[in-house]
């Protein structure tokens, strides 16, 4: 019994905003738990997490055992080499022989797009979808809005601009429609070979040149020149990427006093960031990581059955 | 064998026939078309409330046979095919070896013979193995009784190997079918570039990756002489370039399947129906609308289905794993009835023309025409019959349709190949 509206996170609109608004207050009790000395609670003793990451990935995974054994839950990793899957078994069973073992939810980072779904059609687990191709990557998203609602107390009116490979980002995909549903302004900002075909859908305006929109922003986040997903060089050089995209001294200068520069990590320093900017930024950067942890203990406590007010008992 | 089939309303508007009347059936030609017909021994079947038309051809059908014969087998798709009023149908040669030399031709139509009560015609691959360098023997293969050359499943990149190959199918007076995707355009796309692509995250796949492809063929076809038609046309623009042909009095044609008829890109969503994955992919609204007018103008000139049969632990892997296609033999008469003909959009002539006399005329066969001593190839139709699609319910090895779940007025019940029944009232005839 979940204390979601939704049973699952497979994208991120199976939250409104009352939703989010819920994960994030939760989040942030939690993240004053993981302040604490001693940063271990009772909350999902005995319940079983797996993590299935079936596509390579440290960070993400590694926040959510965090999250998952600051729970007390019993977490599970399951990477590529040990799963089934390079023995040729389908997703199809693999989720079929996670939920013979009765986990109680299931975590999931796949290269394609909609296998969280598959998961939540053959387990009876509650399934997060930690990233599903260049689909959707929702806790992202969701530690992103908790790290911008810290800095700005809210969403309304907010200029957030996104800056990158939108075309190939699941980060995109989750982050631009829930900031348009809380009410803030979004422009991707790229070459219109790193944009897909049809960017308002995703709540964006769109973009080509930086600097003429650099002044105005409140958010600027950086999204990873992903170099091992790009096909058919969508611009000539990283060299020339930095230049027209990347943030320097100079772009740093020309920000609003108050923005803030987000990632989702990690920098390739000297292509979206120079080292300086990167430096100048990490203090926020590391922030995002932080929050990570805390928003996905709140997505494992409510999904799983805490309480609706979000207290921890 | 003699018939009698009685009190059908039959059409055909080859010889302007639209009534209530009796066909006689002898040695598996029409004897003869009119009131109160008796024939002193044989059948006689009362076909009151029925639709009686020239038998239907399905240009465009993957029979995987040879070689998957776990999606599909040639008898497996011949009574797929029987069971959608079809009594003709011509398969693909992007089979396992590919059908690109004489000898797997007449593997084909030798099986069929023994297996099919359906018509089966085979077109032969344009260039060998599918590969777009090197000609197949197409000689070789018209000899065998191909009719037709298509290297259909990938489009021919290059444009000397194409042209090449339009130069040498003239030569045999035999038309190449085009499968319209370049690849430097397409790359690996899995879905229409637009909304699909945008929402589900999925790799695009561009309307002009077809259409450039379109223009270039009906300039190869203008250059050679060769017949050219179009297979799967997909888009507005598509449909466009295929109309300035045919006004130019270029001998190009061209066919749309039901599932680019009826369904676009908004019917995919978050639960990633693989069923829904073909190639090329389902496009927008604007297109369905743009297509069903080219049909209306003459533009297009046959539906074919692409029935493309997948077993199921193929189709229920990830979306951008699971192979192309859906199967299309036993809903695509329905699905024109349903959407096209009640709904008055089309007439039963125009449908006549759309799904019997244009693919034989497309391919060189033979007319069927509701007249005496015309081949009997026959389908008899309840227009009344209201049923749904169930994944259940084919005789196709695979179930993979795009419709399941659609309810359909008008169905098939019988169907006569050279005056043997294929179907009879609904069921199979071994």
């Amino acid at each position: 019994m979940g204390t979601l509206a939704t049973e699952h996170l497979l994208n991120i609109e199976d939250l409104d905003v009352a939703g989010i608004n819920a994960v994030l207050d939760t989040a942030r009790s939690f993240k004053e738990v993981n302040e604490r000395a001693i940063k271990k609670l009772p909350t999902l003793r005995g319940r079983t997490i797996i993590n299935l990451f079936l596509e390579p990935s440290t960070r993400t995974r590694t926040s959510f055992e965090i999250a998952a054994k600051r729970l007390s839950a019993d977490a599970i990793n399951m990477s590529p080499s040990a799963s089934s899957t390079v023995k040729g078994e389908s997703l199809v069973d693999t989720a079929k022989t996670l939920d013979a073992m009765d986990c109680d939810l299931l975590v999931i980072r796949h290269r394609y797009a909609g296998a969280p779904y598959i998961m939540s059609q053959n387990m009876r687990a509650h399934i997060i979808n930690a990233g599903d191709g260049k689909h959707q990557h929702p806790t992202q998203a969701l530690l992103d809005l908790f790290t911008i609602r810290e800095r700005f107390g809210g969403f309304s009116g907010l200029k957030v601009g996104i800056v990158g490979d939108i075309a190939h980002s699941r980060v995109f995909g989750s982050l631009a429609p829930a900031l348009r549903l809380l009410g803030a302004d979004v422009t991707a900002i790229a070459p219109a070979t790193l944009l897909p075909a049809c960017p308002e859908l995703l709540g964006a305006n769109h973009c080509h040149k930086l600097d003429e929109i650099l002044g105005e922003l409140d958010v600027v986040y950086l999204l990873r020149i992903q170099k091992e997903r790009i096909e058919q060089s969508p611009f000539p050089s990283l060299r020339e990427y930095a230049r027209l995209y990347g943030i320097d001294r100079g772009r740093l200068e020309r920000m609003k006093r108050d923005a803030i520069l987000m990632h989702p990590g990690p920098v390739n320093r000297g292509v979206e960031l120079t080292s300086e900017a990167a430096d100048t930024a990490a203090n926020l950067l590391l922030y995002q990581v932080n929050a990570g942890v805390a928003i996905r203990m709140a997505l494992m406590y409510l999904l799983l059955g805490g309480d609706r007010d979000g207290s921890l008992a | 064998m003699a018939l009698l089939l009685k009190s059908a309303r039959c059409i055909d508007p080859l010889v302007g026939l639209d009534t209530i009347c009796d066909i006689s059936v002898r040695d598996g030609r029409i004897a003869e078309v009119g009131q109160d017909l008796s024939i002193p021994k044989g059948l006689t079947i009362d076909l009151t409330g029925k639709v009686l038309v020239p038998g239907l051809v399905d240009m465009h059908v993957h029979l995987r046979d040879p070689g998957q014969e776990y999606k599909e087998d040639i008898r497996t798709g011949a009574a797929a095919a029987a069971r959608g009023g079809f009594t003709a149908i011509l398969a693909m040669p992007n089979t396992d070896p590919v059908i690109d030399c004489g000898s797997v031709v007449r593997y084909v139509l030798e099986r069929a013979a023994k297996v099919s009560r359906t018509r089966i015609y085979t077109a032969g691959a344009l260039t060998a193995g599918l590969q777009g360098h090197d000609l197949a023997e197409i000689g070789d293969m018209v000899e065998a009784g191909v009719v037709a050359f298509s290297d259909d499943g990938r489009g021919v990149q290059d444009a000397g190997v194409m042209r090449r190959a339009m130069d040498y199918v003239k030569c045999f007076d035999k038309r190449v079918l085009s499968h319209c995707q370049d690849e430097s355009l397409v790359g690996n796309g899995v879905v229409n570039e637009g909304r699909a692509s945008t929402l589900l995250g999925l790799a695009g796949w561009p309307a002009l990756g077809e259409e450039a492809q379109i223009a270039r063929d009906i300039a190869l076809s203008k250059l050679t002489g060769c017949p050219l038609h179009i297979q799967h046309l997909t888009t507005a623009e598509g449909a466009d370039l295929v109309r300035k042909a045919k006004a130019e009095g270029l001998p190009v044609s061209c066919e749309v399947t039901p599932h680019h008829l009826f369904m676009n890109e908004d019917h995919l969503d978050a639960t990633y129906n693989t069923s829904l994955k073909m190639n090329p992919p389902l496009r927008t609204k604007a297109d369905n609308k743009a297509l069903i007018e080219a049909l209306l103008d003459g533009t297009i000139d046959t539906i074919a289905t692409d029935h493309a049969p997948h077993a199921a632990h193929e189709k229920s892997l990830e979306f951008e794993l699971a192979p192309y296609g859906t199967i299309g033999l036993e809903t695509a008469l329905s699905l024109i009835l349903t959407n096209l003909v009640a709904p008055g959009i089309i007439s039963w002539n125009r449908l006549i023309e759309l799904m019997a006399h244009a693919p034989r005329r497309i391919l060189g066969l033979e007319l069927v025409s509701l007249k005496a001593h015309s081949v009997a190839d026959l389908t008899i139709i309840d227009p009344e019959m209201t049923w749904t699609v169930e994944e259940h319910d084919f005789v196709s090895r695979s179930a993979n349709s795009a419709f399941i779940g659609s309810v359909l007025k008008g169905r098939v019940t019988d169907v006569y190949v050279g005056g043997y029944a294929s179907l009879e009232n609904g069921e199979l005839v071994d």
